[in-house]
């Protein structure tokens, strides 16, 4: 039998695969599904801190997130560079820092996540950021689809771009966030990444897209959690859910000729 | 009448290059704009900035009355994006709150097919494609529409289409048109005013008094040739 800390866990990483879906769509149209990667060890050296001194990781790696967001936003805005250069660097020092601040022995958590149990607090407070998550989303939509295809015409539409850029950067990190725990600081943005490029392989239109992004993100997280409690206890789930997403990306190139 | 547009002394700078300096023009209703000149010469920056997409010095002044349309240069747009042409169409339609039966009707407007609409932006031609950019800047009944280009990279055919569906639309809707184009012979035929851009003086008045042989040479730094022709309709 499941106690309820499982199953709230469970939950939440179902709601979670959902959002990364969404966020992973946008973020491929967007050519920025990499940057989630890089944010997720943008995390690393709050993570570090709190194994560090002892307080919730969570908060630790929210705070460096978020930091992290900001800096990567407001250095691409001033210094006029692309956003893979800027990510590249805030990436590559994170990284040094995080492997400086964390203990040894909490090194592998910190990378690969841990399936642990959820008090109701850490529940609620997970389906609230992916409530925001999917709101936004969807409230901005059309604003994001107008401005990836062409921001001038965004702009001339009278989409605000630099704000909305913002606005989803910071979904992007939340939802980093909400797959760190489990999912560690290495392969949290896997979610954003391999049910999109799933999702885009099979189909070329929007709303299909967004759908089959969000299904092979919750059948990987669904099935993942499956194995690991039933078959193979030994290995992480947040693992084992990332190869089942990228079995999943495997299967999907057998469908030829891709969509366009 | 009072002019839609009016700019004075408008200079735009991009850090220490300056692009546009002491600009001074007018607009009336109805007019149909050319804008000419070399490559940076800064024609689709003045576009820009009477979009007021970037930072200017001077005055850009619409009239109140004006609603303007924007067509980009058609490789200013991604096209590998998972899109159909309904979707773009759609998503400007949420956004100004206009109901879904207006796509419909600038989709009929510009000949633009159910099937079309259904169609990837990325697998359209090239002519098709400036149709979808064109029924998106008819959304929302503008009455001024800037056009970067609009035959770049079409064939002639295709070319002949697109001016005979922006005639067409200025006489329906008595729009006022601003165009930037390469295409000297179009803008003889069909322009009211043009301005030219280049790196000297920029000048601005009648296609007779500008499409000068002496003018255009100054203009492009070169000597160019051009016909005079004239079609009765």
């Amino acid at each position: 039998m499941f106690h309820s800390g499982e199953i709230y866990a469970f939950v939440l990483a179902l709601l979670f695969a959902i959002a990364a879906g969404l966020v992973g769509s946008i973020a491929l149209m967007k050519r920025m599904l990499l940057a989630s990667d890089v944010i997720s060890h943008v995390a690393l050296p709050g993570l570090g801190l709190a194994f560090l001194l002892g307080f919730n990781p969570l908060i630790g790696g929210a705070a460096t997130l978020f930091l992290g967001t900001l800096l990567i936003w407001q250095l691409q805005k001033q210094t006029g560079l692309a956003t893979e250069a800027v990510i590249g660097v805030v990436f590559a020092g994170s990284v040094a820092i995080g492997a400086v601040l964390t203990p040894k022995e909490d090194l592998v958590e910190a990378l690969f996540g841990r399936f642990e149990d959820l008090s109701l607090l850490a529940f609620l407070l997970g389906v609230c950021a992916v409530f925001i998550i999917i709101l936004v989303v969807f409230r901005f939509k059309d604003e994001l689809i107008l401005g990836l295809f062409a921001p001038e015409l965004a702009a001339a539409t009278g989409v605000k771009l630099e704000r909305l850029n913002l606005y989803f950067l910071l979904v992007f990190s939340l939802s980093v966030l909400v797959g760190l725990r489990f999912l560690g600081a290495l392969l949290a943005g896997a979610l954003i990444i391999i049910p999109a490029t799933t999702g885009r392989r099979l189909t070329s239109d929007l709303s299909h897209f967004l759908v089959v992004s969000c299904l092979a993100s919750v059948v990987a997280v669904g099935s993942g959690f499956a194995v690991t409690h039933y078959l193979l206890p030994q290995f992480s789930p947040g693992a084992v859910i990332v190869i089942i997403s990228a079995a999943m990306f495997i299967l999907s190139l057998l469908k030829w000729p891709a969509s366009v | 009448m009072a002019p839609i547009l009016s700019v004075r002394d408008l200079t735009i700078k991009f850090a220490n290059r300056t692009v546009i300096q002491h600009l001074t023009f007018e607009v009336n209703p109805g007019d149909n704009l050319a804008i000419i000149g070399p490559n940076g010469a800064g024609k689709t920056v003045l576009l820009h900035a009477l979009l007021s997409l970037l930072p200017y010095e001077g005055v850009i002044e619409w009239s109140p009355d004006a609603k303007l349309g924007y067509v980009p240069q058609k490789i200013a747009a991604d096209r590998q994006l998972p899109l159909h042409v309904n979707d773009l169409l759609a998503a400007k339609a949420r956004i100004l709150k206009l109901p879904a039966k207006n796509i419909r009707s600038v989709a009929d407007r510009v000949g633009l097919t159910a099937e079309l609409l259904k169609t990837s932006v990325g697998t359209l031609s090239g002519g098709e494609f400036q149709k979808a950019l064109i029924a998106f800047a008819l959304l929302g009944e503008p009455n001024v529409l800037l056009f970067d280009e609009p035959t770049a990279s079409l064939d002639e055919l295709a070319e002949e289409h697109i001016y005979e569906l922006l005639r067409d639309l200025q006489r329906e809707r008595h729009l006022t048109i601003l165009l930037v184009s390469h295409d000297l012979s179009v803008v003889y035929q069909s322009a009211t005013k043009v301005l030219c851009l280049s790196k000297g003086k920029p000048c601005f008045g009648p296609p007779r008094e500008i499409l000068t042989p002496e003018t255009l040479e100054t203009v492009y730094s070169a000597p160019l040739k051009f016909y005079e022709h004239h079609h009765d309709k």
